[in-house]
């Protein structure tokens, strides 16, 4: 395959048409192109193209749960969806504390080549709450880990949430936090309400989520701080953060692409495939979360794609594990909750699952506009699409996803990472080709 | 009838069946002859990852006095993975042949997950999930009720504007759900009593009225006064300050007994705490129904089971 | 439709079962009738009036419902149960009459002998039906019968009985008429 390509007729988030033409892993000319010699043409009448997206928000469970993604088909679910960069989480066995394990998985998404994997560094060591990890080690490494992240924990204690806002300072860094009070969540289940007595299921109050919010800004006031908040779900949530950004403090907040479209009742059924922590809420929350995406009070959506072998969901809800994959269906979801309902245009989907959330991370080479010189980070959808979502769009190892089934509009058809294709004609491509070129980019230099 | 999940999606007519063939299932009972050939040849197992000595004997005398073949099959403590076992598990069932599955689950939905999950063709009968349901426990109350106001003249009719006062931890308590929706269907009143803790945060959709006061709620003099069991380790949670205190505020003593007409009805699901939420004297006197429950829940369970299991397989409800 | 008995018919026939049975137990002594739901049971309250009146003294009738004892009960959609109501001292040393509208296979009239042997020992069980149909599956025949009505098996018999449906009649209706 060639090394350019030449995407014809595209739609750009501006709703202006226009000719991309991707050259040497930079976006080399857009308008009107002449044909380019030797360039692939892709003919992307009726595509939108949005900056290659960038999600803050993985599980890509190498090292140490294989059985449910690895880093090479968590990336492929990546290329599926539309995405050239994912923020790894930290939950991984071992887990992200040091910056040898940081190290590692660099160097697994360098090798895959699908997309840019941006390591997510443990705030305390083994997630326990305990202490700090090595928070400027893993910033000093060559994984230059930005973001910090206890995810699937909460950073209980303030003091030490405290000084962990406080330390990363030094090198800018911010602290995504995992909004969860422990002991309102013991056992939790589900979203607390109507429902959870009805079906006898512990409740997940949304206090639990707010009050930790509340205490987060307020420390991230006090201490100067930068606060990223993971999986905002509930209205609430979005009033305090709305309050925190009017009085100056510097948080950022992300929705998942399900807190957008999925309510509580599909729990109803006790099917597991709705088991997700923060859990589904009612559909005041939606639409709460809608309008806050939509206004800029939350900054990003990210996916928290979190694979599940199947026996972790084939069974009673109590044991079933929470999380649903989510780097697939994202751009689609957001298609069905933002753009189809009005709320917003593509240039906003390209502000909030690419350029903003490649800011937050502080990841250089990804949201970048569509314009000359900007890394050749794209992703082509084609918005007219619409159809049942079932397997055959899964591109990672594991297949909980909440929309088997389910009827979504949009559809991912092509995704360049640094130039190379990693999915042309909705078919992601062969791991040994994309390997291959990314190698060839990595020799030449031309790292983006 | 092809699963027996919830009272929540009993009809007032499926629901009035049910109660009608126990009454014919009781009068069973009262022969020399206990056994009907009804289920012969076939196979039901009663599958608890729970104890529950008294559930699992009344099933299993349901079952057999309708001639089905009983396995019990105690999957407590068994050391499987968690998440594996009732797949597993029913899978072994259906390789058995098991026609019927009585399943008692410590988690909410488990009975509502092995009937939909396609690992099993088998009836299954919710013999009481988490803090969800117990829907043989509500209708073996409601058959009591029925039975105690109405005696002989029973079949058929309902329990209109018959009024229910439900006392306890009604938070965790399955009965306390299969009650309130079984109760509503068949036309009575009822209202729950408990501390605000032991209440679900939202109750605004369930057909009841919440008191915290358990003397205003006897004050008018209730035609059944049902007593919950209250679990010793919600003492630890912070619930309530202590035994004590809890027998004292929501406790059916001898004083507020004594109050009571002599035509209440004085109901527990057993086992009880005698001193703690309902007195001995309460517990002993002819208002309470507590041994006719027991003998109740066999007619109601082999009805259950003869109206799961005796007709063609598969046929929609 | 076409109409075989009407409400006199009915009567006469009911009669004259009345009269065959006291015949037969030489008197009304011991006897027991008991009617098979539904039908079976308003004809076996309706034959205990007749039995009395002629014999001077009263004859206990009662239900037995069968339900649980069939051997069909996995082939069709799930029965509804009936009360089983035996009068008096039981059926121990009694002459009991199964009383029944229709006799046709006789499956029913064989879970009833099962359901009669869980109730006690009886000396003597008789059958009477108001309406035989033929096409029999067990050696099984009625001992006092109200009519004879050789039938397809594509025709369909309805006893309808004032107390169950407002009005005597045996109607048959279908088959190649």
């Amino acid at each position: 395959m060639s090394e350019s390509f030449l995407v014809r007729g595209a739609t750009l988030p501006t709703g202006e048409r226009a000719d991309i033409l991707l050259d040497g892993g930079r976006i080399a000319e857009v308008g009107t192109v002449a044909d380019a010699a030797g360039a692939t043409v892709v003919d992307a009448d009726g595509l939108v193209a949005l900056p290659g997206l960038v999600d803050l928000h993985t599980h890509l469970r190498e090292p140490g749960y294989e059985q449910s993604e690895t880093v090479l088909t968590g990336t492929q679910a990546a290329a599926a969806g539309g995405f050239t960069a994912v923020f790894a989480m930290a939950n991984t066995f071992p887990v992200a504390d040091t910056a040898g394990v940081v190290e590692q998985e660099l160097s697994l998404g360098e090798a895959a080549g699908y997309a840019t994997v941006q390591p997510i560094g443990a705030v305390t060591v083994g997630l326990k709450g305990e202490r700090l990890a090595e928070l400027g080690a893993m910033a000093a490494s060559r994984a230059r880990v930005r973001v910090f992240s206890d995810d699937g924990f909460c950073v209980f204690d303030p003091l030490l949430m405290r000084r962990a806002l406080e330390y990363v300072k030094a090198f800018d860094g911010v602290i995504a936090q995992h909004a969860q009070e422990p002991r309102l969540t013991q056992g939790a289940q589900m979203n607390e309400g109507a429902l959870s007595g009805e079906l006898g299921l512990a409740g997940w109050p949304a206090v639990a989520e707010e009050s930790i919010i509340a205490r987060d800004v307020l420390l991230a006031e006090h201490v100067g701080s930068r606060l990223h908040v993971c999986h905002v779900s509930t209205a609430g949530s979005v009033e305090v953060i709305r309050w925190a950004k009017a009085r100056g403090i510097d948080v950022t907040a992300e929705v998942t692409p399900h807190h957008l479209l999925l309510t509580e009742d599909l729990v109803a059924g006790y099917d597991p495939r709705y088991k997700v922590n923060p859990p589904l809420r009612r559909q005041e929350d939606v639409e709460a979360l809608r309008a806050a995406l939509a206004d800029g009070t939350i900054d990003i959506v990210a996916t928290d794609h979190a694979p599940h072998p199947v026996e972790a969901k084939e069974s009673e809800w109590d044991a079933a594990a929470n999380g649903m994959v989510g780097l697939e269906s994202a751009l689609s979801v957001v298609q069905q909750a933002m753009v189809d309902s009005g709320l917003m245009g593509w240039a906003d989907v390209a502000r909030v699952l690419s350029e903003t959330p490649a800011r937050i991370g502080r990841l250089a080479g990804h949201g970048e506009p569509i314009a000359v010189g900007s890394a050749a980070e794209l992703t082509l959808v084609d918005p007219a699409a619409s159809s049942e979502f079932g397997t055959d769009r899964l591109a990672g190892r594991s297949v909980n996803s909440p929309y088997l089934g389910r009827r979504l509009p949009g559809r991912v058809v092509a995704t360049f990472h640094r130039g190379v294709p990693t999915l042309l004609d909705g078919a992601v491509r062969p791991a040994d080709e994309v390997a291959e070129a990314s190698a060839r980019l990595t020799d030449g230099g031309a790292r983006g | 009838m092809r699963h027996l999940l919830s009272t929540r999606d009993l009809s007032r007519d499926e629901a009035i069946a049910l109660l009608d063939v126990a009454e014919d299932m009781a009068a069973v009972q009262e022969r020399e002859v206990k056994k009907l050939p009804t289920l012969r040849g076939r196979t039901v197992v009663n599958l608890f990852f729970e104890d529950s000595t008294r559930t699992r004997i009344s099933f299993e005398a349901a079952a057999k006095r309708l001639s089905a073949d009983v396995i019990n099959f105690s999957a407590k403590g068994s050391s499987v993975s968690k998440g594996e076992s009732l797949k597993d598990t029913a899978q072994t069932l259906q390789a058995m042949g098991a026609d019927g599955v009585v399943i008692r689950h410590p988690s909410s939905g488990a009975p509502f997950t092995l009937a939909t999950s396609g690992w099993i063709d088998a009836g299954v009968v919710n013999a009481g999930d988490g803090t969800h349901e117990h829907p043989t426990q509500a209708l073996l109350d409601a058959f009591t009720m029925r039975r105690r106001l109405h005696g002989d003249a029973s079949r058929g009719r309902d329990l209109d504007g018959v009024r229910v006062v439900v006392v306890g931890d009604i938070l965790h308590s399955r009965v306390a759900r299969s009650n309130v929706w079984l109760l509503e269907t068949l036309g009575a009143d009822v209202t729950l009593v408990a501390p605000p803790t032991l209440v679900p945060v939202d109750v605004s959709g369930w057909p009841a009225t919440i008191e915290y006061d358990l003397d205003r709620a006897l004050a008018d003099g209730p035609d059944v006064v049902m007593m919950l069991r209250i679990q010793a380790e919600r003492m630890h949670g912070a619930f309530f300050p202590n035994s004590r205190e809890y027998a004292r505020t929501w406790g059916l003593d001898d004083h507020r007994f004594a109050q009571l007409p002599e035509t209440t009805m004085v109901m527990h699901p057993g086992p009880m705490n005698r001193g703690l939420e309902i007195a001995a004297r309460a517990a002993d006197s002819t208002q309470s129904t507590v041994r006719e429950q027991v003998a109740n829940g066999v007619s109601v369970r082999m009805a259950a089971l003869y109206l799961l299991l005796s007709g063609e397989r598969g046929e929609a409800r | 439709m076409r109409t075989v008995l009407q409400q006199a018919d009915l009567e006469r026939a009911l009669t004259r079962i009345a009269h065959e049975i006291l015949e037969a137990n030489r008197g009304a002594d011991d006897l027991v009738l008991l009617g098979i739901p539904t039908r079976g049971v308003a004809l076996a309250e309706r034959l205990a009036r007749i039995v009395s009146r002629i014999a001077g003294v009263d004859v206990p009738a009662g239900a037995l419902d069968v339900t649980m004892y069939r051997d069909d009960l996995g082939r069709n959609p799930i029965r509804a149960t009936h009360p089983t109501e035996v009068p008096g001292d039981g059926i121990d040393g009694r002459v009991v009459v199964l009383v029944d509208d229709v006799l046709y296979s006789g499956r029913t009239i064989r879970a009833a002998l099962d359901a009669l042997a869980d109730l006690g020992r009886a000396r003597a069980v008789r059958l009477a039906v108001l309406v035989d149909r033929g096409h029999r599956e067990f050696p099984i025949r009625a001992d006092y019968v109200g009519k004879n009505l050789p039938s397809s098996t594509r025709e369909r018999i309805n006893v309808r009985l004032a107390e169950v449906d407002g009005e005597d009649a045996v109607t048959i209706e279908g088959g190649d008429e």
